[in-house]
C-alpha cells in the first residue's frame, strides 16, 4: 500500500533521486530558469522552496543546511545574498512551472521552470534592467563617500554578467 | 472462474459504443492570446513562446 507516500521518486533510487535534486536546485538558482520535465519540476519546486526560506532566515546554521544539501558554495552565497532578499515580502511560491507541451522521442510533458521575479522574458528583462541599474545606482548614492570611479566600471561588469547568464539560460 | 452474471443487453452495449469514438477525439485548441495561432490550453504557445502575455521562450523559426 503506498498510504500517506508523498512525493515521486522519478523511477531513481534514493541516492540518485537526492543527486538530481541538489543538480537541479544549484542550476535553478545559478540560471534562475531551467527546462525540464513536468514531474521532475513538480518534484523540485518543494526542495527549492526549502532552501529559499533557508535564505530568508539567514542565519549561518541554515547557510550551513543550505549548503549541506546544495553542495556548493558560490551558489549558497548568491542564494543568500542575492535571491532571498528579492522574495523578502513573499510568502512560498517560488518558483513557476510554464507548460511548454509534449518532447518529440518520449512523450514526456516539458515545462521551463523559473524563479518568480527572475524572468528572462524580453519585456521583464527589460524592467528587471531597469531596476536592477536603479537599485545600484541607489547603492552608488548612498556609498557616495566612497569614490565613485571606482565603484562605477564594477557595476557594469554585474550588469554585463547577469545578460550572460541570461542569455545561457535562454538558450536551455 | 469469475464470469459476468448477466448477458449486457444490446442497449448497454450500443451506449457503450456509441461513446467510444469521443474518447479518440484530439485535445480541443484555443486561440493564442499573443499570436492568434492555435495552441494546447494551458501551454506556452510553440509559435510565439509567450504564455499568459509574457514571452516565455523565443522559437527557433521567429
Amino acid at each position: 500500500m503506498r498510504h500517506k507516500k508523498r512525493g515521486n521518486h522519478l523511477g531513481r533510487t534514493s541516492s540518485h533521486k537526492k543527486a538530481l535534486m541538489r543538480n537541479m536546485a544549484a542550476q535553478i538558482f545559478e540560471h534562475k530558469q531551467i527546462k525540464t520535465t513536468e514531474a521532475k519540476a513538480k518534484e523540485l519546486r518543494g526542495y527549492v522552496d526549502r532552501l529559499i526560506t533557508y535564505a530568508k532566515k539567514g542565519s549561518v546554521h541554515h547557510r550551513r543546511l543550505a549548503f549541506k544539501f546544495l553542495q556548493n558554495k558560490e551558489i549558497v552565497t548568491s542564494l543568500f545574498e542575492k535571491i532571498a532578499p528579492v522574495y523578502e515580502t513573499r510568502n512560498g511560491g517560488y518558483t513557476r512551472i510554464i507548460k511548454l507541451g509534449r518532447r518529440k522521442g518520449d512523450g514526456a510533458s516539458v515545462t521551463i521552470m523559473q524563479l518568480v521575479d527572475f524572468e528572462a522574458g524580453s519585456e521583464t528583462v527589460k524592467k528587471e534592467k531597469k531596476t536592477a541599474e536603479a537599485k545600484k545606482g541607489k547603492a552608488v548614492k548612498e556609498t557616495e563617500k566612497t569614490p565613485e570611479k571606482a565603484e562605477t566600471p564594477k557595476v557594469k561588469g554585474e550588469v554585463k554578467e547577469a545578460e550572460n547568464t541570461e542569455k545561457t539560460s535562454e538558450k536551455e | 472462474m469469475a464470469n459476468p452474471k448477466r448477458k449486457i443487453s444490446r442497449s448497454k452495449r450500443d451506449k457503450r459504443r456509441a461513446n467510444w469514438f469521443d474518447d479518440m477525439k484530439s485535445n480541443q485548441l484555443v486561440k493564442c492570446d499573443h499570436c492568434g495561432e492555435q495552441k494546447m490550453p494551458h501551454r506556452a504557445c510553440p509559435s510565439c513562446g509567450y504564455y499568459n502575455g509574457k514571452s516565455v521562450f523565443i522559437p527557433k523559426n521567429a
